[in-house]
């Protein structure tokens, strides 16, 4: 049923299927949750000290719609660590969240008619996001034989050479899959021949356990045609905070700043200073957590594989992404959900790419990671 | 990380994890973790494994305090020598020598608080060389060996998020 009141661009996208399921889980007690899309630790304590201390300072002003001058050149130093180069006066713009940056990236790159290639499985808000700038979402299904890597032959299976726009996540939500420098290699004279433009979500760079993160916008062929996404939300467990940014070419980064200036003027100032902070004394925090995700994952795909149940082995983000004992994850996760009183995300909220699989979330300690895994053996029986 | 040093630190978190489960958080196969272990164990670098009490929840609750001591050493008793003396006594369940003010920072145990001054004035001020003690008795313990006693239910996180 339409409603007249409301645009058609927004009736046109449905409500997030995790919606339902969040629901679901919500109605339940003793619900072991793996299906939390977060960080279980929090913000690094210097960096939530300084916030505090520039509140009490009085630092409550807006920032430079850019955002401040220090952060900036702060993270394009730090990214310098992913052969990443930016220009902080100009390439480069804090944002409130890397969602804010991905709404402006589609807003500044799409025209009404756009294709966008979104990579699936993927994060639920690209495909609402394109078409809420009025682009048309094209679906690039990347495939478990490839470890849900992005490769040229399903860019061309999908028809992504007609696409102006691609975007992807790696390492990605759901599937905690990663590509290595060879595997964007791979697909970079694709992208440049039919001159398609990147938007690359690199929120869980910090978060890679098998080698060191690749950058969409380290690859010469790339960089003049893409932006990366990030922020603090991950890394530093900065979720409610809200800080992010997109780094890319000066055009679409002003463009971005243009619809930023008058939508949001400034990202809020207070994670501006914890993430300065952050930047400046907390490696060790985020080497702390990255040590115990890893241990989790190890000890989440040793599960999979006693109990008997397939998942290739993920090695970025925070999440397992095995394939459901049914062809019908979500009937497999409500009823798990029913029986055992575990949550894992079924995958097809995630996109048709993530349909037979479950999102499993390692975010969460050990002991109850221990009590989910053996609560699912018990109920595969 | 080396195998030696990530199963000192997991084992520091929770020494009662099994073999299978460190086997399974380090991605390592159970006999080099039973052999890793055996070996620490050998060369005294793993020297026990004990429970964290939160003694605020249980029926009774021992006395403990903290006492600074000063010594004086002379050239045939060094700071090994008392420390030796010292550790033998039951009542003294850790013994550490500090930088500082003082020499040694003690933490002590007992049925009452007049079982530790007891403890303190008969069996520890007359070594010949203390100089001095000063007793700080635990009125509270918030954290011990890096577990906080909270009721444990602060994630204020939402139950499924995308």
């Amino acid at each position: 049923m339409t409603n007249d009141r409301l645009a058609n661009r927004v009736q046109g996208v449905p409500p997030s299927g995790i919606r339902r399921f969040f629901e679901l889980a919500e109605e339940m007690d003793d619900v072991i949750s793996l299906g939390v899309g977060e960080p279980d630790f929090t913000a690094p304590s210097r960096a939530r000290a300084a916030a505090i201390e520039s509140l009490e300072l009085g630092r409550t002003s807006y920032t430079a719609n850019r955002g401040m001058r220090q952060l900036r050149a702060k993270i394009a130093d730090y990214v310098r660590k992913w052969d990443l180069s930016y220009d902080p006066d100009d390439e480069l713009l804090i944002t409130t969240g890397a969602s804010e940056g991905l709404d402006l990236a589609f807003r500044a790159l799409v025209d009404p008619g756009d294709v966008v290639a979104v990579v699936q499985p993927s994060y639920v808000s690209y495909a609402p996001g394109v078409r809420f700038a009025g682009g048309e979402v094209l679906e690039v299904k990347t495939r478990p034989e490839d470890d849900f890597a992005l490769t040229t032959d399903v860019l061309e299976a999908a028809g992504a050479d007609r696409a102006d726009l691609l975007v992807c996540c790696y390492p990605n939500n759901p599937t905690g899959a990663t590509m290595t420098d060879t595997q964007i290699e791979d697909v970079v004279p694709f992208l440049r021949e039919n001159d398609i433009f990147v938007l690359s979500d690199e929120i869980y760079a910090e978060l890679t356990y098998d080698g060191s993160h690749t950058s969409f916008g380290s690859f010469e062929g790339l960089a003049d045609r893409t932006v990366v996404l990030s922020g603090f939300s991950k890394a530093y467990a900065m979720t409610g905070l809200r800080l992010g940014y997109a780094m890319g070419p000066a055009d679409v980064i002003g463009a971005m700043n243009r619809i930023h200036q008058y939508t949001m003027l400034s990202a809020p100032t207070t994670p501006q200073y914890a993430a300065i902070e952050a930047l400046t004394e907390c490696d060790d925090a985020v080497e702390r957590m990255r040590t115990q995700y890893n241990r989790r994952r190890n000890f989440v795909l040793s599960r999979f594989e006693e109990i008997g149940m397939d998942c290739f082995e993920a090695t970025g983000a925070f999440y397992a992404f095995p394939k459901a004992p049914i062809e019908d994850d979500t009937a497999f996760a409500e009823n798990l959900l029913e029986a055992e009183r575990v949550a894992m995300v079924p995958g097809s909220v995630f996109g048709d790419g993530g349909a037979g699989h479950l999102r499993v979330s390692y975010a969460t300690g050990l002991d109850d990671l221990r009590v989910a895994m053996d609560r699912l053996e018990s109920y595969l029986g | 990380m080396d195998a030696r040093t990530e199963l000192l630190g997991l084992l520091r978190e929770n020494a009662r994890y099994s073999i299978s489960d460190l086997a399974r958080l380090t991605d390592l196969p159970e006999a080099t973790i039973e052999a890793t272990i055996a070996d620490l164990e050998d060369e005294g670098v793993l020297r026990g494994y004990q429970a964290v009490v939160d003694w605020g929840q249980y029926d009774s609750e021992p006395v403990r305090a903290n006492v600074e001591l000063n010594v004086a050493l002379d050239h045939e008793t060094g700071y090994d020598d008392i420390a030796t003396r010292l550790a033998k006594f039951e009542e003294i369940r850790a013994l550490r020598l500090v930088s500082g003010d003082y020499d040694f920072e003690l933490e002590i145990e007992a049925d009452s608080m007049s079982a530790v001054s007891r403890f303190i004035s008969e069996q520890v001020a007359p070594v010949p060389e203390v100089t001095q003690t000063v007793t700080h008795y635990v009125m509270e313990s918030y954290k011990e060996n890096g577990v906080v006693f909270d009721d444990g239910h602060d994630d204020d996180r939402l139950s499924v998020t995308p």
